[in-house]
This record gives C-alpha cells, sequence and structure tokens, in this order.
C-alpha cells in the first residue's frame, strides 16, 4: 500500500465530487437533500444536475422517504444529511420504507462521530453505525480517507440494496491511492500491515490513529497488525477470525460508542468464533460535549496513546492466560 | 422612548455586539440566524419574563424554549447580561470544559430550560412545559422561539395540533421569519406558502409583527395574554444577521463566511452599546 | 402454566401507580385500549394526555413534562417508541436527563399477523447504544409491574419492553419484588450450559432446559431482564461455572442481549458464546406460535443448538475458556 503525499480532504468531499462523476455517467442517479446541500457537499451535484437534484427542506424523515419513492421506479436515490439525522431522525423511515423493502436508496451522511466538534453532542452522530447495524439488509460503511470515500460511493451504486455511508466533517489524512478505487469490494477489509503480537481493527477516522499506534508499539517491541474495516456490515468475519488465531490478542478502534458499533460487532463474532481477549476503543457509552474534534478524541479516549495502552493491556492479558 | 423599551433596546445592542464577538472568538457557530433573534430574546429576557437568575430552578419561573438551538449564542448573551453566569463565561463557547455548549443544553448552563439542537422538537417540550403548568395550576408562562426552514420538519405540526387541541393559552411561540434556510429562501427550499394562515387553521391565535421593533413585540405579548383560550403564534418579520450589515439577508452567514469580516462589525456593534450606557452600567466591551 | 397478559398488568400497574405518586402523568399515541393505559385514563383523566398518532412529539413533550417535576410513562407499540422517536429520545430525554419512562408493548415477534411493519425486532438495539438509557424487559406480569415500579423510583430515563397477551407467570410478587435494574435473576442453577433470556423466552428457556436435562445436560436458566445496566457479574459468573452461554430474545441478534453479553465476555472472559434470535432479517405474517417456529425460537431449537453448541465446544476445547 503506497501513502499519498497529499494535503487533507474531508471526506464529505470525496463523496461530493463521486456523486457528481457517477451522475455524469448514469442518469439514474438523483440526489434528496435536507437543506444542508453546502455542507453535506451535495450542491455540487446541485449545481451539474439541477434537475436531478430535490431539496426537500429539513424534513429527514421525509427526505428518506422520497427516496424510497425515488427508488421503487428504477432511480438511484442518494440521500445527504448529517449522521445523526439520518440515523435516528428518520430511524424508522429507513427500516420500513427502505430496509425492509430493500430500496435501493443509498444513505451518505456527513458528520460522523466527533468530528462535528464545536456544534456539541445534539450533531455529533456517535450512535448511528450501530443503530443502523441493527436493521436488517442494510450495508454500513465508514471509509477512511477521501479516495476510499469515492471508491465507497462507486462500489454502493452498482451494488443493489440500500447502504449507509458515514462520512467526516474534518479533513482526513490520505492514506490510499487512486489505484485502490478499482480494486474497493463492499464487505472485503483491508489488512494495511500485518504483526504476530496484536490485532488493531479500526474504521474510518481511526485507521490513521491505528496506524500510529501500530508504529509505536513497533518502538517497543509489539508488532500489531492493522486491518481497516471500512465495512461494518457486512463484517469480514473471517479476517477477524484469522487475525484473532493469528495474534491472540484483539483492539477495535471507532469514533463512535462502544456499544453496537465495531466493537460490538467484532466482539460478536470472536465470541461464537474465536474467544480471545479483546479491548474496545470508543465512546465508553457517554455523549461527549463541544470542542474541536482533536481535543474531544483525547478527552474521551479515542487518542492515538489511547489504542497503544489497550494493546499492551490485551497482550499483556494474552500473555497472563497462556 | 419609553423607559422600559428603552431597556430592552440597549441590552439588544449588548447583546448583538455579544453574539458576534463570540461567535468570532472561538470561530464556530451560527451568527445569521442568532442575529434575527436578539430582539425577541431582549424582550423577553429584559421585560416580558419572570425569571430570577439567582434560582435558576425556581418552580414558579416562566419557562424558555429555544427550539432553533442552533441561535444559542444569542439566548447565551442573554442569560449572561441577565445575570445567570459571569460575561466571562461567553468567551469560552463551544470550548470542551466551558459551560456553554454548542447547542442548548439543560445539564451544562444555568438558565437553560430545555436542551434543543435537532430542530422541530422544541415546540413539543414548550407543549409539555405548558401542560405540566395547567396541572400544577401554576400561572408560569412558557415561550418558544421557532426557526423559519425548522417549520419544514413533521414534528412542528404534530405539537401544533396539540397546543390547539389542548388549549394552552399559557403558550407564547415566536417564530424568526428571516426567509432564509441554510440552502436558500423558504420559497426556494421548501415553499411555506401562507404561514399566518396555517398557524390560523391548526386552532392558534395569530399575530404576525416587526421582530425587530420592540414595542411591537411587547405589545403582541401583552395581546397574546389577554386572549386565555388558544396557544399564541406571534409571527415576527426579521433579518437574518440584524445588526451586522454585512450579514443582512445573506444565506451563507447561517454559518462564518469570512472570519475578518466578523471582526470588522465590532467596533460598530460596540459604538451602539456605548449608546446606553447609563443602563448598561455592567456591560463591557471584551 | 397460569398465564397473564402482560399489557393488562402493565395497564394496572400504571394505576396503582398514580393512584400513589401524583407526579405520574401519561401521554398516549392513540392506542390506550392496546397498551392499557386506558385504565388509569379512567381513574385519572387529567394527568392523561392523549397526543394522536405523533410519536415523536410526544415523546419530547414528556421530556417538558419532566423537566416541570412530572413522572411521564409514555407508551405504544414498541416499533414506533423506539426507532420512530429514536432521535428525540436521543436529544430531549437522553441527553436531557429527562426523567421520562417509555414503554414499548408488544414487543418481539407478538404483533404477529400484522407482520413485520409492527413487529418489533430492533427496539431493545436502537434503545441500548444511546447513553444514559436505562433498558429493560420483563419476562412475565409480575415482574412487569415490579419494574414499573422500579422504574418509576429510578431517576433517569428509562426505556422498557413489554409483550402482549398470555405470557406464564414466573415468579411469586415476593420474588420479583427482589428485582433491580441492572440485575439479573437466576431461574434454574446448571452446570453444563448457560441459556440466557429475557421476554418470553426466559419461560421458553426453562422448558429447554428441562429438555436438556433429559438428555443429561445441566443447563443454567437466567432472566436478564435489565439489559442496561447489564448484570456483568451475573454473566461472568455462569461463564466461570458453565463455560458456554446461549443468548436468547425475540430480537435481532445484532444489538441486544447477544451483542451486550458478547462484548463482557470478549472484554473480560473470553468464553464460547452462542446468539439465537432473528439472524438479522425482518419477521414475517404469521400466527405467534408459527413464527416463533419459523425463527427457530421454540424450546427444541433452542435445546437442539445448545446441544450443538457444547458438542463442537467439546471438539474446539483449545478456543473455547481462556481463564
Amino acid at each position: 500500500m503506497k501513502v499519498a503525499n497529499r494535503a487533507p480532504i474531508a471526506t464529505r468531499d470525496g463523496f461530493g465530487q463521486a456523486l457528481c462523476e457517477i451522475g455524469a455517467t448514469d442518469e439514474r442517479i438523483v440526489c434528496v437533500e435536507a437543506d444542508i446541500s453546502k455542507s453535506t457537499r451535495s450542491c455540487l451535484f446541485a449545481q451539474h444536475f439541477p434537475s436531478r437534484f430535490f431539496n426537500v427542506g429539513v424534513a429527514e424523515q421525509n427526505a428518506i422517504g422520497v427516496a424510497a419513492g425515488i427508488a421503487s421506479c428504477g432511480l438511484i436515490p442518494f440521500v445527504s444529511t448529517y449522521a445523526v439525522f439520518a440515523s435516528m431522525r428518520a430511524c424508522e423511515q429507513v427500516r420500513t420504507t427502505v430496509a425492509y423493502p430493500r430500496a435501493n436508496v443509498k444513505i451518505c451522511v456527513s458528520h460522523g462521530g466527533l468530528t462535528p466538534g464545536n456544534d456539541g453532542v445534539t450533531h455529533q452522530g456517535t450512535e448511528d453505525m450501530g443503530l443502523m447495524r441493527t436493521i436488517p439488509n442494510m450495508v454500513v460503511i465508514m471509509p477512511c480517507d477521501f479516495t476510499q470515500m469515492r471508491a465507497a460511493v462507486f462500489a454502493a451504486a452498482k451494488y443493489d440494496g440500500p447502504v449507509y455511508i458515514r462520512g467526516t466533517r474534518d479533513a482526513m489524512p490520505h492514506l490510499y491511492d487512486e489505484e485502490i478505487t478499482d480494486r474497493y469490494t463492499i464487505g472485503r477489509a483491508i489488512r494495511l500491515k500485518d504483526g504476530g503480537d496484536v490485532a488493531i481493527v479500526a474504521i474510518g477516522d481511526m485507521v490513521s490513529h491505528a496506524l500510529r499506534a501500530a508504529r509505536e508499539l513497533a518502538g517497543s517491541g509489539l508488532e500489531a497488525m492493522v486491518i481497516d474495516m471500512h465495512t461494518l456490515k457486512p463484517l469480514d468475519e473471517n479476517i477477524v477470525v484469522q487475525a484473532a488465531l493469528q495474534t491472540g490478542a484483539v483492539v477495535t478502534v471507532e469514533d463512535h460508542n462502544i456499544l453496537n458499533g465495531l466493537g460490538s460487532a467484532v466482539a460478536e463474532v470472536l465470541a461464537e468464533r474465536a474467544p480471545v481477549p479483546m479491548r474496545r476503543i470508543g465512546l465508553r457509552d457517554t455523549f461527549a460535549e463541544s470542542g474541536p474534534y482533536p481535543a474531544l478524541l483525547a478527552k474521551y479516549g479515542l487518542a492515538v496513546a489511547d489504542i497503544v495502552d489497550a494493546a499492551r493491556a490485551v497482550v499483556g492479558r494474552k500473555e497472563r492466560s497462556k | 422612548m419609553e423607559q422600559g423599551i428603552r431597556r430592552t433596546i440597549a441590552y439588544a445592542a449588548q447583546m448583538r455586539y455579544d453574539v458576534v464577538r463570540m461567535i468570532e472568538n472561538v470561530k464556530s457557530g451560527h451568527p445569521g440566524g442568532s442575529l434575527s433573534c436578539v430582539d425577541i430574546l431582549a424582550c423577553l429576557y429584559f421585560d416580558v419574563m419572570r425569571i430570577c437568575p439567582d434560582e435558576p430552578d425556581w418552580p414558579g419561573r416562566d419557562r424558555f424554549v429555544l427550539s432553533k438551538g442552533h441561535a444559542a449564542p444569542a439566548l447565551y448573551a442573554a442569560l449572561a447580561r441577565r445575570g445567570y453566569f459571569p460575561a466571562t463565561e461567553l468567551g469560552k463557547l463551544r470550548q470542551i470544559g466551558g459551560i456553554l455548549e454548542g447547542h442548548p443544553d439543560h445539564n451544562h448552563t444555568p438558565g437553560v430550560d430545555a436542551t434543543t439542537g435537532c430542530l422541530g422538537e422544541g415546540l413539543s417540550i414548550g407543549i409539555g412545559m405548558a401542560l405540566a403548568a395547567r396541572l400544577d395550576h401554576a400561572d408560569y408562562y412558557v415561550y418558544v422561539v421557532l426557526g423559519d426552514g425548522e417549520t419544514n420538519e413533521g414534528q412542528i405540526w404534530e405539537a401544533a395540533q396539540v397546543g390547539a387541541h389542548y388549549g394552552l393559552g399559557h403558550l407564547v411561540v415566536f417564530l424568526d421569519l428571516n426567509n432564509l434556510q441554510f440552502d436558500g429562501t423558504l420559497d426556494e427550499v421548501l415553499r411555506p406558502w401562507d404561514l399566518s394562515a396555517k398557524w390560523k387553521t391548526f386552532g392558534w391565535d395569530v399575530q404576525d409583527i416587526d421582530g425587530h421593533d420592540h414595542r411591537q413585540i411587547l405589545r403582541a405579548v401583552s395581546k397574546a395574554k389577554n386572549r386565555k383560550n388558544r396557544p399564541h403564534m406571534v409571527i415576527c418579520q426579521t433579518t437574518k444577521g440584524k445588526g451586522a450589515p454585512v450579514m443582512e439577508n445573506q444565506c451563507a452567514w447561517h454559518s462564518i463566511v469570512n472570519l475578518q469580516q466578523m471582526n470588522d462589525c465590532l467596533p460598530k456593534l460596540a459604538q451602539e452599546i456605548r449608546r446606553y450606557e447609563d443602563i448598561l452600567n455592567a456591560a463591557d466591551v471584551w | 402454566m397460569k398465564t397473564y397478559s402482560m399489557r393488562r398488568m402493565y395497564g394496572e400497574a400504571l394505576v396503582e401507580l398514580g393512584a400513589s405518586n401524583r407526579r405520574v402523568v401519561i401521554l398516549e399515541a392513540d392506542l390506550a385500549d392496546a397498551t392499557k393505559t386506558c385504565f388509569f385514563r379512567k381513574h385519572f383523566p387529567e394527568r392523561f394526555f392523549e397526543v394522536g398518532i405523533a410519536e415523536q412529539n410526544m415523546v419530547s413533550m414528556a421530556a417538558g413534562l419532566s423537566l416541570c417535576g412530572k413522572i411521564p410513562f409514555v407508551t405504544g407499540l414498541a416499533v414506533f417508541v423506539s426507532l420512530r422517536v429514536c432521535e428525540q429520545v436521543r436529544t430531549s430525554v437522553a441527553l436531557t436527563r429527562a426523567n421520562v419512562k417509555i414503554v414499548g408493548a408488544y414487543g418481539g415477534l407478538c404483533t404477529a399477523e400484522n407482520g413485520p411493519t409492527h413487529q418489533c425486532i430492533a427496539d431493545l438495539g436502537v434503545m441500548r447504544p444511546i447513553p444514559r438509557m436505562t433498558v429493560i424487559a420483563p419476562a412475565d406480569a409480575v415482574s412487569c409491574r415490579a419494574m414499573v415500579f422500579a422504574a418509576a423510583r429510578y431517576d433517569g430515563p428509562v426505556y422498557m419492553r413489554i409483550l402482549r397477551d398470555n405470557e406464564p407467570v414466573l415468579y411469586s410478587t415476593q420474588t420479583a419484588s427482589r428485582f433491580e435494574i441492572g440485575k439479573g435473576h437466576r431461574l434454574v442453577e446448571g452446570t453444563d450450559v448457560t441459556l440466557m433470556a429475557h421476554g418470553l423466552m426466559v419461560s421458553t428457556c426453562l422448558d429447554a432446559a428441562e429438555l436438556l436435562s433429559e438428555q443429561g445436560i445441566s443447563a443454567s436458566v437466567v432472566d436478564m431482564y435489565s439489559l442496561k445496566p447489564i448484570d456483568v457479574e451475573l454473566i461472568l459468573e455462569e461463564a466461570r461455572r458453565t463455560g458456554a452461554i446461549v443468548t436468547v430474545e425475540e430480537h435481532n441478534v445484532i444489538g441486544a442481549l447477544g451483542s451486550a453479553v458478547a462484548e463482557v465476555l470478549a472484554q473480560e472472559y473470553p468464553t464460547a458464546l452462542l446468539c439465537l434470535g432473528l439472524k438479522d432479517e425482518f419477521g414475517v405474517s404469521g400466527s405467534h406460535s408459527d413464527l416463533l417456529e419459523e425463527f427457530c425460537l421454540t424450546s427444541h431449537h433452542i435445546a437442539d443448538a445448545a446441544e450443538s453448541m457444547l458438542i463442537q465446544v467439546k471438539n474446539e476445547r483449545g478456543h473455547t475458556e481462556i481463564a
């Protein structure tokens, strides 16, 4: 894997650009927006394809229903709004009008996790992926960088069924080069680094943190495997089980509540197929607060140092159990 | 000018300065929608509302719900100047460890009666409070400020029906009608048609006023209090960004467009405060 | 076995509660006869608020009432007072720490013939990850009554799932009076496998345990009525004793009891776990008993699954228990 040397960009920008690209080649692509197009970046699509852009105002539940109706007529609607509004405000509509009928609706949200920062808890979507995971038929993805977001949007457009893609408000470092776009597959995790002592499974904005943690661990003689679990559902269970059997110790990292998100998903798989010591890094079932995103990560236990500590702790438990 | 109105106008001037200053300071927030409702809040907090800053939880107090929660800076300015907490806290808006969250949080800030921020919910909370007052045979009033784009949300209309059904005469709701939402004008995004007629049809007592004219605001509250058996909707024609010419009537100033431009507004806003130094004796240009 | 309708008991408990606590108020979204809040309406009409088919408004209204010192119980069909009001619960109730009790009736598959739109197999999973929410799911009418009173005593937001009709009575009033939020209850102590459940599946697990004992397998049966906070100690006690846990619920295997137990075991004591429930699928229309058969939630299915799991555990001895 090559790491590109470019200035960080928010993954919501990747969404905006990718939507325009697929909109140019496929007339079935439509966008339904809930009044925040400049923020979600669907404004780009609005500029290029105004006849296929529908702003329904501050009305997310209606947005989901409208998208379901559009999908039922053979078009491919992308709904854009913020994570907390799509997953929670419109939760039942997603379940009933999108997931249950397997409507070909793609819900692409911005402001996932703690990235809304200063806006505060009401706008921080920190339980969204877990909620979407609990609904049958939903595919749930959180790309880690601009390039992977574009790849995910292209893949979602090709996939026949409901998809939830979570983007970030803040700029993210580039981890992938363009060449991954053709190789990207929904549900197939990416092993970014090999290592035999501990497996760090991360998603979205936490993938770069996991890589930094792995470098720090290497400095003290611990070799960490790092897995980019960009698709939370369907989870790549085989890679999780392999990682557990190979390392015997697993840490999960997510900008999300530790309940029902990546940590839970991995815990479920390990408990049923390969029980090994495990630690979950994420929000410890708490709301955060207003503040800059980096400071919130540090305060709420999502810093690189927290990942390093968790890895050491879980390796320690592994050693003691031998 | 009557002394009462001069007082509310003075505090509105102070609050305008505070709003622009605190958002510029943290480089984050919603200036346009905060400024458009300053006059409504100034009238409520410095004339209308029966409240006690030393006892924020006094059960007999009037309640206030900022349903358009992103206008939190305006509310915080009102609360600070009214004495709920030191004005120095305004400099810590949206900062980690501070008491002023990005959107109003009942558990974080003295004087905030309800946690809001996700549009469409505050009116329902206000209705709950009004029903509680009725149950307790209490005579406090409940005031709510709604955003105009916020009325896109279905929950607003669910709440509207209940308010009228229960004849909540102690509920007074102000609609901050600045005609701009995030993605454009109301007509461009989701045409509202005749808002006045809509609320009347939902069973509310409706008044239409200039939302920056303190005399009209205070008279509207007075009229509302004389009409007992229906909830009250006061539709306030306002200007987004009112008081800061570069922001006025500009959709983009829902959020911050240009920090330097914000900073450039401050001297004139400070100058406006100095006109009322006989009233704003605790005021400061911070 | 004697049965009693959980929702009927719920309605009766509210009347009892309302008589002793004037702060209790009820909000209803047009289903009073179904949820049995109609009993409260008859006795205390001034404290009963009908809001129509508008659950989101109902939840935020409840927050407003609680901020003025009331203890509102909000009742509706489970799917509509969980998924439909998810964000209002998060912001108006949980973030506010509002003292609101949300009761979802007809949880699981018991709306049966009404089909998947009205069945609720995700409510607990949606409420559980919201910080500050307490989530409970009593197994019978007697413990439901106890939980209504426990919820009223507890200062903070609660979501409680109740069922429909004809649930077997498992407990005496005296036993149930000792139930606490944050605790579970062991009905049977066994040594080979633990069957852990909530709601109707608790009595089903009792039947499954009897079937297992006929095969010489000793099964514990645990009623995990409090999903959040969950009784971590009880889970670990069972894990240490049996080394094999089966969770059973009328819910998606993702999000509720199965996930909660997996999280605890992964964190504290990796142990073999099998999660039974709906396998990330929607229900279908049919009679309740047919649906339980269809989705492998009968005592026979549970017993068979537990038995297969134990065989697998024995074969994979190296992976199942790390002491």
